[in-house]
C-alpha cells in the first residue's frame, strides 16, 4: 500500500498491523566512519534487514595501479587504507619483491615491523574510540585519540607524513630510524601502559558499555569463517589466527608475541564486546613486539638496491600481511614490462562489510552503530 | 508578596486611572519579563559556555577561550551567529507545526519558572499546586517534541520524537511517584511550602528524612535525568544513531530555541531536587536584614541547582548512552516498582512518625557524607594511579 | 600438504577437469575448467584432508591478447594452514562461471566485484548487481579495453578540464 507517496510492506495476518520502514542510513551519516550506506527495513526499533551499499569511496585504486609504475604505485596504496597505511605500503612492497625476487635488509625489515606495528596501535586506539564514542560516552575518545596523536608524532618524525605516510619502498624503507628515535617510541609506550590501565577502568568495566555490547551481534566461528572475516574479528570469534604467527612474514618469526581471542567475557564469543578486548589486547602484543625489535635491530642498510625502472619477470605472485584490520590479500601479476598488468587487493574491511547483512536481522538500530564500529569498518578500504 | 507591592503602588497612585486588573496583569508581565531575560535566557546560555570548559577539562582539552574573557561570552556569540544564519524549512515538511514546534517547546520550558522559588521572597507565583505545576509544564516539551519530530517529514527526526514520547511518558510515572513521597511528609504542594518545612542543615533535608525518600531522591534524579533528554538517556537526539534526532531537520533560530530549552531544563532539574529533597533555599539566620537573608537564600539555591547541572555535567562527559529496550527496562522493572515501594513506605513512615524520627535522619545524613566521602576517595585514588596532573583553576 | 600433493590428489579425483598445472612457479596453480569450478571447490571444502574453509582472495585478470579472463581463486585452509591456488580461463566475449556463493559466503561479493570490474558473470549468484561502479555505469572498468567515458551524468570525467 502506499501512504503519503511512500511505499510501505503491511504484515498482515497477525492481528496487529504493523508497517516496515525503510531507513536510509548513509551515506552522510555521523556514524558510517567515512562514507557508507545502508538501507535498513525496520519495524519500529527492530531492524529486518540492513543491506550495505558500498562504492561511494571507489577511486579505482586498483586500476591506477597499471598506469603507474612499480615504484609510483606506492603513494596510492597510502590510500587503500588511510588509518593504516603502513600496512598497505608493506603489502605492496613484498607482493612487489616477491615478483622481482628481491631480499629486503634485516634493518630494512625490522624498520618496517617497528612502523607497522605503531601504525596498528594507533589505528587500534581509533577504532576503540570511535566505537565507545558511536555507543554515546565522548571522553574516552579524546583519551584514546590524545594518545594515537602522540603515535602520529612519532611515525611524522619517522617519514614526514601524519596520515599517510609513503614510508616504505619496494626493497626496504625510504630512511633509516632518527636519531634517539628507540628512546622516544619506549617513553611513549611506558606511559602508554598507565593511560590503558585508565582506560580499561573508564571503559571495560563500565556497566553501560558492556550492556551496550555483549551479545550483540555474536558472529560464531564457522559464519565468520564462511564470510572470511580477518584479523580482530576473527579471533573475537574464537579462531586463533595470525597471519603473523601462522604465516609468519618479514622479521615476526624472530619476534615473540600471543594472539589474543575472544573469550566471552561479557557474554558469548565474538560479540561486540570480544571485538573490542581483543583490539585492546592487541594493543599491549603491539606493545610487546615493539620493546623486542629495538633490543633485536641489526645495523646496516634499510633498503635494497631497486632499478629505477623495475622489471619483473612474467608471473603472478600473492602475499598476506596482517593489517590493522586483519589479513589483507595482495596479488599481483606482472607482464615483463616497467607496469603491473594487475593489482588486486583483498582487505579486511570487505569481508566485514558483506557480514552486516547476515547478522542484522533483529538487531535494534542502535546496535547497528555499534556493529559498524565494532567490526572496525574503514570505508576507503571497502571500497579502494 | 508581588500582589502586595502591587497593591501599594495602586495605593500611590502610580498607576493612576488604570483599572486594578490591568496594573496586576502589567506586574505580572513585567516580573516574568525579568525573569525570563534577567534569568532564564542568560542561565541557559552560560552553562552551554560552562558545559563546554567542564567537557574540556575533562577531556584534557582547552575549550573555547576566545570570545571575551576566558570566552565567558562565547554563548552570546553562539547564540547571536545562530539567530542570524538563514532558516531552512524542508519543502515536504508541515510548515505550520514545523514552525510551531520550537515555541511550544520554549513555553512549557519558561512557564516552568513561574513556580520555581530563589528565596523566601523571590519567586513569580507561589502557586498552592506549585511542584504539580512544574511536572506538568515541563511535560509539554514532549508535545514540542513530537511535533519537531512529526513536522519534519524525516525518518530520523520522526524515531526521536517518538523515542522522546515513549521516554518522557514513561519516567513521568517514576518521577511523580518519588516526588509524592515528599508530598506525603509535607501536606502541600506549594513549592515554597515544601522549602519552608526543610532547615538549613543537612539534617532537616527531606534526603534524609527516612531511607525510604534517601532512595526516592536517586529515584527522582534518574528519572529527571531521562525527562530531560540527557545522557545516558539522550536517545532522542542520539547523534550516532539518529543524526541529531528531532532537532536534524532545524535551523537557525528555531535550533536555537531547542538547544536554550536543553540546557536551561538541567536548571530546572537541579531547582526541582533541591526544592523537594535537598533545603531549597533555606540558609542560617545570620543577619535580621530581609534584603541580605534574600540574597544569601538566593545564592544558596541557584548554587545548590548549579551543582546538580555540573554532575550532570559529568555524567554526560563519562557515561554512554543505554539502548531502548534498556532504557525501559530500567524504568518499568526497576525504577516503578522501587518508588512504588518507596511510596508506601514514606506513608507507614509519616503515619508512625509524624513529626519526623531525629535517630533516623542522624544515621542517614551521616550515610550520605559517607558516601559522598567514599565517593571523594575513589575520585582520588585514580587521580593517584593514572598519575594525572589536574588544574583545578578554571582560568588555566 | 604442500601443492604438488594437493594438486595431485585432485587429478586423482577431477583427472579431465584438471586442464594443467604449474608448479614451477612462486605460487603453484592448477588451470581447472571453469564448468567444473563448483564441484571442485565443494570437494576441496568438504574433504576431511584438504578442508580449504575459507576463500581469502577471488581475482579477475583480463588478458587482452590470449583473448580470456583468468579468475583467480586463492583457497586457504585454517585447519592444515596449507593453501592452493585455482585458476579458471574463461572466453572475454562469453565470461561465464558458475558462482561459488554456496561454498563460501566471501565468494558473494568477491564475485560482485568481479562481475562489475570486469564483466565475468557468476552463474546462480543470488544477487549479481554492480558494486563499486554506479548501476548505470557502462562498461568493465578492468577489462584492457575499457574507454574512460567523458563524461558521466553531465560530470566531465578529463582532468584537461579541471586544469582549464
Amino acid at each position: 500500500m502506499s501512504i503519503a507517496g511512500f511505499e510501505v510492506e503491511v504484515e498482515r495476518g497477525t492481528g496487529l498491523e504493523t508497517e516496515q520502514m525503510t531507513l536510509n542510513m548513509g551515506p552522510q551519516h555521523p556514524s558510517t566512519h567515512g562514507v557508507l550506506r545502508f538501507v535498513i527495513k525496520a519495524d519500529g526499533e527492530v531492524m529486518r534487514r540492513a543491506v550495505p551499499d558500498v562504492g561511494y569511496l571507489h577511486r579505482s585504486i586498483e586500476k591506477i595501479s597499471e598506469k603507474v609504475g612499480y615504484h609510483g604505485f606506492m603513494p596510492y596504496t597510502d590510500r587503500v587504507d588511510y588509518v593504516a597505511a603502513m600496512f598497505c605500503n608493506q603489502g605492496w612492497g613484498m607482493v612487489t619483491e616477491k615478483l622481482a625476487d628481491i631480499e629486503v635488509p634485516k634493518r630494512g625489515e625490522y624498520c618496517r615491523v617497528i612502523a607497522a606495528e605503531l601504525n596498528r596501535i594507533a589505528s587500534h586506539l581509533l577504532s576503540v574510540g570511535t566505537m565507545i564514542l558511536d555507543i554515546g560516552a565522548i571522553t574516552p575518545f579524546f583519551h584514546s585519540f590524545r594518545e594515537r596523536e602522540k603515535i602520529n608524532d612519532l611515525l611524522e618524525e619517522l617519514c614526514g607524513a601524519r596520515l599517510t605516510y609513503n614510508y616504505m619502498r619496494i626493497g626496504g624503507v625510504a630512511w633509516d630510524l632518527p636519531p634517539g628515535y628507540e628512546e622516544k617510541v619506549l617513553g611513549f609506550l611506558g606511559q602508554l601502559e598507565p593511560m590503558l590501565d585508565e582506560f580499561h577502568d573508564l571503559v571495560t568495566e563500565n556497566t553501560l558499555f558492556r550492556g551496550r555490547c555483549s551479545n550483540v551481534a555474536a558472529i560464531p566461528g564457522e559464519q565468520a569463517v564462511a564470510y572470511n572475516l580477518v584479523g580482530p574479528n576473527l579471533r573475537a570469534s574464537g579462531v586463533r589466527y595470525d597471519v603473523r604467527r601462522d604465516e609468519p612474514y618479514s622479521v615476526y618469526p624472530e619476534l615473540e608475541f600471543d594472539v589474543p581471542v575472544g573469550t566471552g567475557a561479557a557474554g558469548s564469543v565474538g560479540d561486540s564486546f570480544d571485538r573490542y578486548a581483543v583490539r585492546i589486547a592487541e594493543i599491549k602484543e603491539s606493545m610487546k613486539i615493539l620493546r623486542q625489535c629495538f633490543r633485536q635491530i641489526p645495523d646496516g642498510p634499510v633498503v635494497a638496491k631497486v632499478p629505477r625502472k623495475l622489471k619483473p619477470p612474467e608471473g603472478d605472485a600473492q602475499i598476506r600481511v596482517e593489517s590493522a584490520r586483519g589479513d589483507m590479500s595482495w596479488y599481483a601479476v606482472s607482464d615483463g614490462t616497467e607496469f603491473p598488468y594487475r593489482c588486486k587487493v583483498r582487505t579486511g574491511s570487505f569481508a566485514a562489510m558483506s557480514i552486516i547483512e547476515d547478522i542484522s536481522p533483529g538487531l535494534m538500530l542502535a546496535d547497528l552503530v555499534t556493529v559498524i564500529a565494532s567490526l572496525d569498518i574503514v570505508a576507503p578500504e571497502v571500497d579502494r | 508578596m508581588l500582589q502586595t507591592f502591587l497593591d501599594s503602588l495602586i495605593a500611590d497612585g502610580t498607576f493612576g486611572a488604570i483599572p486594578r486588573d490591568v496594573a496586576y496583569a502589567i506586574g505580572m508581565v513585567a516580573a516574568g519579563a525579568a525573569v525570563v531575560f534577567g534569568f532564564v535566557l542568560n542561565i541557559s546560555g552560560v552553562t552551554t559556555f560552562v558545559e563546554r570548559r567542564v567537557w574540556a577539562r575533562i577531556q584534557s582539552r582547552v575549550g573555547p577561550n576566545r570570545v571575551g574573557p576566558q570566552g565567558i561570552l562565547q554563548w552570546l556569540a553562539d547564540g547571536l551567529k545562530l539567530l542570524m544564519k538563514e532558516e531552512a524549512i524542508p519543502y515536504a515538511a508541515d510548515a505550520t507545526l514545523f514552525k510551531l514546534a520550537p515555541f511550544v517547546v520554549t513555553i512549557g520550558f519558561i512557564t516552568a519558572f513561574v513556580a520555581i522559588p530563589f528565596s523566601s521572597a523571590l519567586i513569580v507565583a507561589d502557586l498552592n499546586l506549585g511542584i504539580l505545576y512544574i511536572t506538568s509544564m515541563t511535560s509539554l516539551v514532549v508535545v514540542g517534541i513530537m511535533i519537531a519530530g512529526w513536522a519534519s517529514n524525516n525518518k530520523w527526526a520522526l524515531i526521536g520524537g517518538i523515542r522522546a514520547a515513549a521516554q518522557i511518558v514513561s519516567y513521568e510515572i517514576p518521577a511523580a511517584l518519588s516526588i509524592f513521597t515528599v508530598i506525603l511528609i509535607t501536606g502541600t504542594l506549594s513549592t515554597q511550602g515544601i522549602i519552608q518545612q526543610q532547615g538549613w542543615g543537612p539534617w532537616d533535608w527531606f534526603i534524609f528524612h527516612s531511607p525510604f525518600t534517601f532512595i526516592g531522591f536517586f529515584v527522582t534524579f534518574v528519572a529527571l535525568l531521562a525527562e530531560g533528554n540527557r545522557t545516558p538517556f539522550d536517545l532522542p537526539e542520539a547523534e550516532s544513531e539518529l543524526v541529531a534526532g528531532f532537532v536534524t531537520e532545524y535551523s537557525g533560530a528555531r535550533y536555537l530555541f531547542f538547544f536554550l530549552v536543553e540546557w536551561g531544563n538541567l536548571y530546572i532539574i537541579g531547582a526541582i531536587l533541591v526544592t523537594l529533597f535537598l533545603g531549597g533555599w533555606q540558609a542560617p539566620h545570620i543577619t535580621d536584614s530581609v534584603v541580605g537573608m534574600n540574597i544569601l537564600q538566593a545564592l544558596t539555591f541557584i548554587v545548590k541547582s548549579y551543582l546538580f547541572v555540573i554532575l550532570m555535567m559529568w555524567i554526560r562527559a563519562t557515561l554512554p548512552r543505554v539502548r531502548v529496550d534498556q532504557l525501559m527496562t530500567t524504568c518499568w522493572k526497576y525504577l516503578l516498582p522501587i518508588s512504588f515501594v518507596n511510596f508506601m513506605g514514606t506513608a507507614l513512615w509519616v503515619m508512625i512518625w509524624p513529626q519526623g524520627f531525629r535517630f533516623a535522619e542522624i544515621v542517614l545524613t551521616a550515610m550520605g557524607f559517607g558516601l559522598v566521602g567514599y565517593f571523594l576517595y575513589r575520585v582520588a585514588f585514580h587521580l593517584r594511579r593514572s598519575g594525572a596532573q589536574i588544574t583545578l583553576s578554571p582560568l588555566s | 600438504m604442500d601443492a604438488a600433493s594437493i594438486h595431485s590428489r585432485l587429478r586423482d579425483k577431477f583427472a579431465d577437469k584438471i586442464l594443467s598445472v604449474e608448479e614451477s612457479v612462486k605460487d603453484p596453480f592448477a588451470v581447472v575448467d571453469g564448468a567444473a569450478i563448483r564441484e571442485l571447490c565443494t570437494y576441496l571444502r568438504d574433504d576431511e584432508g584438504l578442508s580449504f574453509d575459507v576463500l581469502t582472495n577471488q581475482a579477475g585478470v583480463d588478458y587482452k591478447a590470449e583473448g580470456h579472463v583468468e579468475v583467480v581463486y586463492h583457497l586457504y585452509s585454517y585447519k592444515h594452514r596449507h593453501y592452493v591456488i585455482l585458476k579458471v580461463r574463461v572466453p572475454r566475449d562469453a565470461a561465464e562461471i558458475p558462482s561459488v556463493e554456496s561454498v563460501w559466503k566471501a565468494a558473494n561479493w568477491l564475485e560482485r566485484e568481479i562481475f562489475d570490474l570486469l564483466g565475468v558473470h557468476f552463474v546462480d549468484h543470488p544477487d549479481l548487481r554492480r558494486i563499486l561502479m554506479p548501476e548505470d555505469w557502462v562498461g568493465h572498468p578492468l577489462r584492457k579495453d575499457f574507454v574512460e567515458p567523458e563524461e558521466y551524468h553531465g560530470i566531465n570525467t578529463t582532468r584537461e578540464s579541471l586544469l582549464r
